[in-house]
């Protein structure tokens, strides 16, 4: 069986599944439970500098995206930090972390970028016994106004300032959580790791508006008839968390720097992916959200039924394994030649494929007498389309044309040798393979 | 109560009346929007769809799904009624088990098609409770058409040839308009008397005038259609019923007579059936007559059949919920007689096999106890003129519906490529109409509008 106990950052958990710094951690009664229900750690809701606390909106603060039957893709929000007071929730973490001692409690955090701001709160922090802070720089909407969030996480030289008085005036892991919104990820990594930072976490909410009332013409959520961007999260987002994982992962600057990964994990297969790309550990919130604490229970129960499966028996034995295989286009082999292939056993005669290809692609496909479909390899480009519409998983799959085998599209025969752009003749910048 | 299920004979009010209004209600309780939603995400919107091809009137139902699926149910009631004006009609009537439902990809993937019939009525309950109908009629072309019979095949007709700007007159012999849509079918399919109100609605287009009581051959000849009119259609059913020799006592009569008089009354428990109800036939009338039969309290209620279970015209959905309501069904037996004394008390009947040779009793005989049965063995044309042309026992037509006689068309069951079926005499109906208004507008030459 499987063993989940993970260990980032010198923290070992029973599980790779930490809540994200949200809503579902913002007090000790949720904490408590997320615990109880299974949660391997959290991240503690963004605290603020002392005094006053934040205030938040008092008409609604998320807005959604919705499939069929209403399951939520995606949720977007514009809720602020915790708009509790700061010793309450100090307090409160000190009790839970006494009470839990074998589960991660993260403290996430955001002040003013002063150094006498952070010099403040840090010790306060480590008095409550956690085990290491996350700096929110990454939050899109509010705090960004106010020179806070992704203000400071839009620029690598603040990420690195800020990073560094953090090292230098406290003794735990410093976690620097990034923002999605900004042009290539591995500008604020290469700050963090400048300034010391113990591990980056991502992504933090992506900037979005998720629809906009055409009966009244503002953006959801609508408060007295106005809307304010807000930062997206959910399923919907996961496809470019992996991607800025990976790039951080496979960065010759950043590579070895943890990572824990966040960004619409919803199941365990997931967290799994999140993994293989490098992250260390993931965390959650909008499946939380979505479906409560229990969902752990899923994740935890995958994971280990995967890791069975493929006979791994830690989680560290899978980490970073897809991580080699992420590589620039130019160094794809040109020489991998496919053609789509119709199971005619599996088909249900719906013609998706006929009209994705025939409209909007190569015409690979053919209708025939009956509704019977099949793929033209004179025509075919392996484009995959076909597969991606096709509603019958493994109806249409591609096939991989053998070494020797001429292919009908191009009149070349294929060969198994490795070929890629920079050495294509087509390529003014090709060296000549010899 | 003065009855129950057990009183011999045929007698009224063998059920409470709550009982009998649950037994009546709607088969298929309409879609919520949420439901709507969620049945009309499922559909594919495949490539030149099966379903269309296996709907008679074409609707092009990826579409009026999409629409619904995109909030917009007043453009799929459009959509919809673009191609059948009874469209609303058609999704609670249809046996879409053997038209669109039966050709969805997803019925062979899964075995559950995507709920066209039900999204149909979501779209076009829509599109009625909106308001008035989205079609105008073109500009006065000054022709006017005779339409015969204001049954389903006669109300297409007469909308499309009022949407193209003719004038149409309605013969119809009863003393409502609807046909088979008022007269027959279940009434579990179309509650709230909503044969009615898709007529007045239909009607809202103007320019058609009905004339009841009006009997072709008995009130009014074809030649004197002809004379008053530019064309005349002929959408005039299958107005007999095929009679069983032997069978005339009482408490025999045709299953179509017992669901006009069902569907007409005003209160069910004034309506007679009988304790021990037999049903002889295998279509759908008879499948109507056996369960609206045990709704009204009969004790027992069978239907014999003469052919195999495999070759009876209702489709298996029918039958199961036949079943589903306590209905006997019985396969390979055929009617010998029927006995008693006056009133009929029992028939016999012989079982039946068909060894490649034909069907054929076997010799082995059954007796089943009976108060009250009911034909079911198909109608035919009757009063039709005689100098049109026939093919078999019906109207032969071309193509275009055109019958023997240059301005004589035919569509539905009276026509020889009537199925029987509502959504078919719409499609014939709209078709014919789009051929009379061809041919009065001459081909090629000026259109409407």
């Amino acid at each position: 069986m499987a063993d989940l106990t993970t260990t980032f950052l010198g923290i070992t958990t029973p599980n790779p599944f930490w809540l994200a710094s949200a809503p579902p951690t913002d007090k000790e009664y949720n904490v408590r439970r997320a615990f109880e229900a299974g949660w391997g750690g959290v991240v503690w809701k963004t605290l603020g500098e002392d005094g006053s606390p934040v205030v938040n909106v008092n008409g609604p603060r998320y807005g959604a995206v919705w499939g069929a039957d209403r399951r939520l893709l995606a949720l977007n929000n514009i809720e602020l930090i915790t708009d509790r007071p700061l010793q309450t929730n100090l307090d409160e973490i000190a009790r839970v972390k006494k009470d839990y001692p074998d589960r991660a409690i993260i403290v996430s955090l955001m002040v003013p970028c002063t150094e006498e701001s952070w010099k403040a709160i840090l010790p306060r922090v480590a008095e409550t016994g956690a085990d290491g802070i996350e700096l929110n720089f990454g939050c899109p909407h509010g705090m960004s106004e106010r020179g806070m969030g992704s203000a400071v996480g839009q620029v690598p030289e603040y990420i690195e300032m800020v990073t560094r008085w953090c090292k230098e005036n406290y003794d735990k892991p410093v976690i620097v959580k990034l923002t999605p919104n900004i042009t290539d990820i591995r500008y604020p990594a290469r700050a963090a790791k400048a300034g010391g930072a113990d591990a980056v976490s991502l992504i933090n909410t992506v900037s979005s508006i998720t629809s906009v009332d055409l009966d009244d013409f503002c953006p959801e959520p609508a408060i007295d008839g106005k809307g304010s961007h807000g930062g997206l999260c959910g399923p919907a987002v996961k496809p470019m968390a992996l991607n800025m994982v990976a790039e951080i992962s496979r960065d010759a600057e950043t590579a070895g720097l943890p990572i824990s990964g966040i960004g619409g994990v919803t199941t365990w297969r997931d967290a799994a992916e999140f993994m293989a790309l490098g992250a260390g550990n993931v965390q959650v919130c909008t499946a939380a959200m979505t479906y409560g604490f229990k969902v752990v229970q899923e994740m935890i129960s995958g994971l280990g039924d995967w890791m069975d499966r493929k006979g791994y028996a830690r989680t560290e034995e899978f980490i970073g394994k897809a991580v080699p295989n992420v590589t620039d286009w130019q160094y794809l082999n040109l020489n991998f030649v496919t053609k789509a292939r119709i199971d005619q056993e599996s088909c249900i005669k719906c013609g998706r494929c006929y009209a994705a290809c025939e409209d909007t692609s190569h015409q690979a496909i053919w209708m025939k007498e009956g509704r019977v479909f099949e793929v033209n390899d004179a025509e075919c480009v392996a484009c995959n389309l076909c597969v991606n519409v096709c509603p019958v998983e493994d109806c249409i799959t591609m096939e991989r044309l053998p070494a020797g085998q001429t292919d009908p599209r191009t009149g070349q025969v294929v060969s198994d040798d490795y070929a890629n752009w920079t050495m294509h003749p087509n390529n003014p910048a090709a060296q000549a393979a010899e | 109560m003065a009855h129950t299920i057990r009183t011999p004979g045929i007698v009224a009010g063998r059920l409470e009346k709550d009982v009998l209004a649950e037994n009546f209600s709607d088969l298929h309780p309409p879609l919520d929007a949420h439901e709507a939603h969620v049945a009309a995400d499922r559909c594919y919107f495949c490539h030149d769809a099966p379903c269309i091809t296996a709907c008679p009137t074409e609707i092009d139902i990826p579409l009026f799904i999409r629409q619904i699926a995109t909030d917009t149910p007043l453009a799929a009631g459009k959509t919809i009624l673009e191609q059948n004006i009874l469209g609303g009609m058609c999704a609670r009537v249809c046996p879409t088990e053997t038209l669109c439902e039966e050709a969805c990809v997803r019925e062979l993937a899964e075995g559950k098609p995507v709920e066209i019939g039900r999204l149909q009525r979501f779209a076009t309950d829509a599109l009625m409770a909106h308001g008035p109908q989205p079609f105008s009629r073109a500009a006065a072309t000054g022709k006017s058409v005779a339409v015969v019979g204001a049954g389903p095949a006669g109300l297409a007709c007469a909308h499309r040839l009022a949407m193209h700007g003719h004038d149409v007159t309605i013969y119809e012999k009863r003393d409502k308009p609807g046909g088979l849509n008022e007269y027959g079918i279940a009434s579990y399919k179309t509650v709230n008397d909503f044969a009615q109100a898709e007529i007045d609605w239909l009607l809202d287009i103007g320019g058609i005038d009905i004339r009841y009581g009006r009997a072709l051959g008995r009130d009014v000849t074809l030649e004197q259609l002809s004379d008053a009119h530019d064309a005349v259609f002929l959408g005039i059913g299958k107005p007999g019923v095929n009679r069983l020799g032997g069978f005339d006592l009482d408490g025999i009569r045709p299953a179509v007579d017992f669901i006009a008089d069902l569907r007409q009354s005003d209160d069910l428990a004034t309506l007679p059936v009988g304790r021990h109800v037999v049903v002889i036939g295998g279509g759908m009338t008879a499948v109507d007559a056996a369960v609206q039969s045990k709704l009204l309290g009969a004790e027992s209620v069978t239907i014999v059949y003469r052919r195999a279970q495999a070759d009876m015209p209702a489709s298996r959905y029918e039958q199961d919920l036949a079943a589903s309501n306590g209905v006997n069904l019985m396969f390979n037996a055929q009617p010998v007689s029927a006995s008693g004394a006056g009133a009929v008390e029992s028939v016999t009947f012989e079982y039946t096999a068909d060894n490649g040779t034909g069907l054929k009793g076997t010799g082995e005989k059954f007796d089943l106890p009976a108060d009250q049965v009911f034909l079911a063995i198909g109608q035919v044309l009757e009063g039709a003129p005689e100098d049109l042309s026939r093919e078999g026992a019906a109207l032969a037509t071309d193509p275009h519906h055109r019958t023997s006689l240059a301005n004589v068309w035919a569509g539905g069951d009276c026509s020889a490529t009537g199925e029987d079926l509502t959504v078919t005499a719409v499609a014939q109906g709209r078709d014919a109409a789009e051929a009379i208004h061809k041919s009065l507008m001459g081909e090629g030459g000026p259109t409407n509008g």
